[in-house]
């Protein structure tokens, strides 16, 4: 829309990804297909089919267990959970293929689902390795030989708990317990797929790790299991990036992602989201910090018709920091409900938030925040920021943050805020000849601007792209 | 003081038909008993006890009171100027003093049933509870037995402020205050409820409920004085309705109680309206105070602005739970929310949930909520003039209290405000 006045001709063609063509999907051609429905069975078929250990077996059928016992928490959130038919869902879906090394392997419609979305060819040179995940299985995986000789790890849970147990199961399921929410339950009685990270000590990744990815089949579920470890002193950033084609019926994706950074070390991780607007996005996602390490959550959500999400930080050892930056548009049949939990458990830990929300149209943004400082600990800090824009009357955005501060040797402060775009901004745009629905893209670009910075340059680009395209038709 | 009789817990105690009063009041009160059972007692899982302390709700052994009292005053010695003054000592009418212009209606709950059935009947607990206590709304409206009832007409403005005491006495006795206050059309006034008790009135329980009204273009200011001894608790449930261009200012003041929780819910009916709600908390020992807020905008060009500060000591304890609602329609509304806890000891606990609900568009909201400790700074600035640490601190909590009380705008009720507090700190100060 503003491309033409603001960019010239390369640049636009450079940054061009017309997300419309996210609408359409292939046959499906699945090996193992677990059926509709959850049961033991289910499970144990995933189990089979899988090769599980039995330890995993164990813990998929406890967590089953814990699945079935917990209620829906529709006590606090939105009803439309109840929507969810869990005896719909397939729950197990593979290509039957292995995850391949290089590009020449991958199936040739698959390749062209990703080509199509604009993902390998030009970014494949420029970023460190692809894990390109299409259904439940990663159809593609590349890791660069440099990782390799640093030894990094990163593969697919399924090859991390195989190949890498040692590493993987000390911390498998300790960050985010099977029993902390129904959906973590669910995910852990049937995950699969996800990465495995491992950083060693003291490297430093220089790249960004990615990992496309992506539903494509009909009624189906994706539960991806991720767990990175970022040994003492080591660094990485993750990206998770997703979109997915429409579909006519409900499809559910609650992934669980676990992440551990050890003394000094920096761990970043970045999730674009932007599922088609009928998938249950309801994700468990928590970091552990220990001394002096860094745990960052950067989060935008875009698409999906309701997203849970409350990325969390425990900082458990002296100086460990915390941060998560969110961006969350909803428009009319959407309800982002995300947010953060800060959890201060040593000395001196910081931690930040910054969210910022956008309802344009019928949709529905809600922020919950929990921040949590015990007793006797000493020089806490938590800030914690919320702004709301409202683009339309029949817009909505909620707030509702908690806050436990014990002792006095500690701060926090909480800010919210709710405001529009004024009429004076649109009418000064206009007046330099923006149309209106230009200028109102513009000034919510503008609103989200300083926290879309703090994505990868590449992201930013396709952030703000799909800001835009959000906001088309929004006004006038 | 001692009952003879031991009774059983009052949640266990249906209410007796009371003589000399309408029959649709034995009626409503049968209604609330009934809705009392139905009622289940708050749990964990709900929201609106979220990080509240469920053991707090200790009835064993919790009675009406069976004697009555002598008349005379008990109590905080009040305000110089004012235009009336009642007090009831558990629930039970023992002083009155009226000094009113034409057009007020101020009287003792029973009698305005009988000489004003019809306008009592239309205000009296006509609000739903939505803040969680229900159940204790119900359980007051099966045993409430008597309150004040102030009305005030059309264009009558009531200069000093009305004081109503309510003093428990007695071995875990219960009293169920009512304060119902209604103002028509460009009315004015001021009202001054205290809940106080004498020492002994160990597991002694208030169940408060308390409504306002205020009609098209008045000013209702409302003051809650809450000074129980140690071992007492309140519940005090307040629905406050504001009609056009009509302002309301409730201001609460936590002094005493081992836990009191007060849920507040100001309606914004009419366009132009304002609400004022505001608080001063000063926790020590292991007090608790659970306060629960709602601003519901339910017009456009409304405003509502709330400022909650609580100042803890020792291993006290508060909960705030603030919601703003704005219904769809209600544009141009201004609403703010802020709530501001001191920590004064290691052993405290804040508890924050500000929220927003905003369904509007062309609004301004925003709300905050602070904890931290005293700036070392301004200690230092009056440790340089010679103030002890001590007393340092104590004037620097006593400062940050201020700010809400300043909000009352009303010389008198500040200083009277300010006398509790002053009392208090001088309490905590004496203790440390």
């Amino acid at each position: 829309m503003s491309d033409a006045a603001t960019l010239d001709a390369g640049t636009r063609e450079a940054i061009d990804i017309d997300r419309s063509r996210g609408d359409f999907s292939y046959p499906e051609s699945h090996k193992f297909d677990a059926g509709h429905g959850l049961s033991a069975a289910t499970v144990d078929y995933i189990c089979d089919v899988k090769e599980d250990p039995e330890w995993i077996r164990e813990f998929r059928h406890k967590a089953l267990a814990t699945f079935e016992k917990k209620p829906m928490p529709t006590h606090w959130a939105s009803k439309d959970l109840e929507n969810i038919d869990f005896d719909r869902i397939r729950y197990y879906l593979s290509d039957g293929v292995r995850p391949t090394r290089s590009w020449d392997e991958v199936p040739d419609d698959v390749k062209e689902t990703f080509e199509r979305l604009g993902i390998p060819e030009q970014e494949r040179a420029y970023l460190a390795g692809v894990e390109a995940q299409y259904d439940s299985e990663a159809a593609y995986s590349n890791v660069k030989e440099e990782l390799e000789k640093d030894g990094v790890i990163f593969v697919n849970s399924t090859e991390g708990l195989h190949e890498h147990e040692e590493i993987f199961r000390p911390w498998f399921g300790k960050v985010i317990p099977t029993g902390d929410n129904k959906f973590s339950a669910l995910n852990s009685a049937v995950f699969s797929g996800g990465s495995f990270i491992y950083v060693p000590k003291g490297v430093k990744v220089r790249h960004p790790l990615q990992a496309y990815f992506r539903i494509n089949s009909e009624n189906f579920g994706q539960f991806e299991r991720t767990l990175i470890i970022c040994d003492e002193g080591s660094e990485m950033t993750y990206m998770e990036g997703c979109t997915a084609p429409k579909f006519e019926t409900t499809t559910l994706h609650s992934a669980v992602v676990e992440l551990v950074a050890m003394k000094d070390a920096k761990l970043q991780y970045i999730t674009v989201q932007n599922w088609s607007s009928n998938v249950f996005n309801l994700v468990t996602k928590r970091g552990i910090a220990h001394e002096n390490a860094e745990v960052k959550w950067i989060d935008c959500n875009i698409g999906s018709r309701l997203t849970m999400k409350y990325p969390g930080v425990i900082m458990k050892g002296r100086k460990a920091r915390g941060e998560v930056i969110s961006i969350a548009l909803a428009n009319s049949g959407q309800h982002q409900d995300t947010g953060a939990k800060m959890i201060h458990a040593a000395d001196e830990t910081t931690s930040n938030v910054v969210s910022k929300s956008i309802s344009v149209g019928e949709g529905r943004s809600t922020y919950r925040g929990q921040v949590h400082i015990p007793k006797h600990l000493k020089g806490c800090r938590n800030n914690t920021e919320c702004d709301a824009l409202l683009i339309n009357a029949d817009s909505r955005t909620d707030t509702y943050p908690a806050i436990t501060v014990r002792g006095n040797q500690h701060a926090t402060q909480h800010e919210a805020s709710v405001s529009q775009v004024s009429e004076e901004m649109l009418f000064y745009l206009q007046q330099r000849g923006l149309n209106e629905g230009e200028a109102m893209s513009l000034a919510v670009n503008g609103f989200v601007n300083d926290l879309v910075r703090e994505f990868p340059m590449e992201y930013s680009v396709e952030l703000k792209r799909l800001i835009e395209l959000e906001m088309e038709g929004s006004v006038g | 003081m001692e009952a003879v009789l031991e009774s059983g817990s009052v949640l266990e105690t249906a209410p007796a038909a009371l003589e000399g009063v309408p029959g649709w009041f034995n009626e409503l009160r049968q209604a609330g008993w009934k809705r009392f059972g139905e009622l289940p007692m708050p749990s964990r899982r709900d929201e609106s006890w979220r990080f509240a302390k469920l053991g707090q709700l200790e009835f064993d052994g919790v009675h009406l009171a069976a004697e009555q009292p002598p008349p005379g005053h008990r109590g905080a010695p009040g305000l110089q100027k004012r235009a009336a003054r009642f007090g009831f000592v558990n629930d039970t009418l023992t002083e009155e003093e009226s000094n009113l212009p034409d057009g007020v209606i101020c009287l003792p709950l029973k009698r305005a049933m009988a000489e004003h059935p019809e306008l009592v009947r239309a205000h009296f607990m006509q609000r739903e509870t939505k803040l969680g206590s229900a159940k204790f709304a119900a359980l007051h409206q099966a045993h409430v037995s008597n309150g004040m009832f102030i009305h005030v007409a059309a264009g009558v403005e009531v200069e000093d402020p009305i004081e109503v005491f309510h003093w428990l006495e007695g071995d875990h006795i219960v009293a169920f205050p009512h304060t119902l206050v209604v103002t028509e059309a460009n009315a004015r006034v001021s009202v001054v409820d205290y809940f106080q008790s004498d020492q002994k009135a160990r597991g002694a329980w208030a169940v408060a409920v308390n409504d306002l009204v205020a009609g098209p273009g008045s000013q209702l200011n409302y003051l809650v004085l809450q000074d129980l001894c140690d071992e007492a608790r309140m519940i005090q449930v307040n629905t406050t309705t504001v009609d056009r261009d009509a302002a309301a200012k409730a201001f609460i003041l936590n002094a005493g109680a081992a836990w009191a929780r007060q849920e507040s819910l100001s309606l914004l009916e009419g366009e132009g309206s304002r609400s004022d709600m505001l608080a001063v908390s000063i926790g020590r020992a292991r007090q608790e105070y659970d306060q629960r807020t709602f601003q519901h905008h339910a017009s456009p060009r409304t405003f509502s602005d709330l400022l909650y500060k609580n100042t803890l000591y020792d291993e006290s304890r508060t909960v705030f739970s603030g919601l703003i609602l704005v219904d769809e329609g209600a544009h141009y509304t201004d609403a703010y929310q802020t709530c501001r806890n001191l920590m004064m000891s290691d052993e405290a606990e804040a508890n924050s949930m500000p929220g927003l609900e905003i369904n509007a568009d062309q609004v301004k909201c925003s709300h905050g909520s602070t904890a931290s400790t005293i700036d070392e700074k301004e200690l230092f600035y009056l440790e340089a003039r010679g103030i002890p640490p001590q007393s340092a601190r104590q004037l620097v909590a006593q400062g940050f209290s201020v700010e809400a009380i300043a909000r009352l705008k009303n010389e008198a009720l500040e200083e009277l405000v300010l006398s509790f507090a002053a009392r208090e700190f001088g309490r905590i100060l004496g203790a440390s």
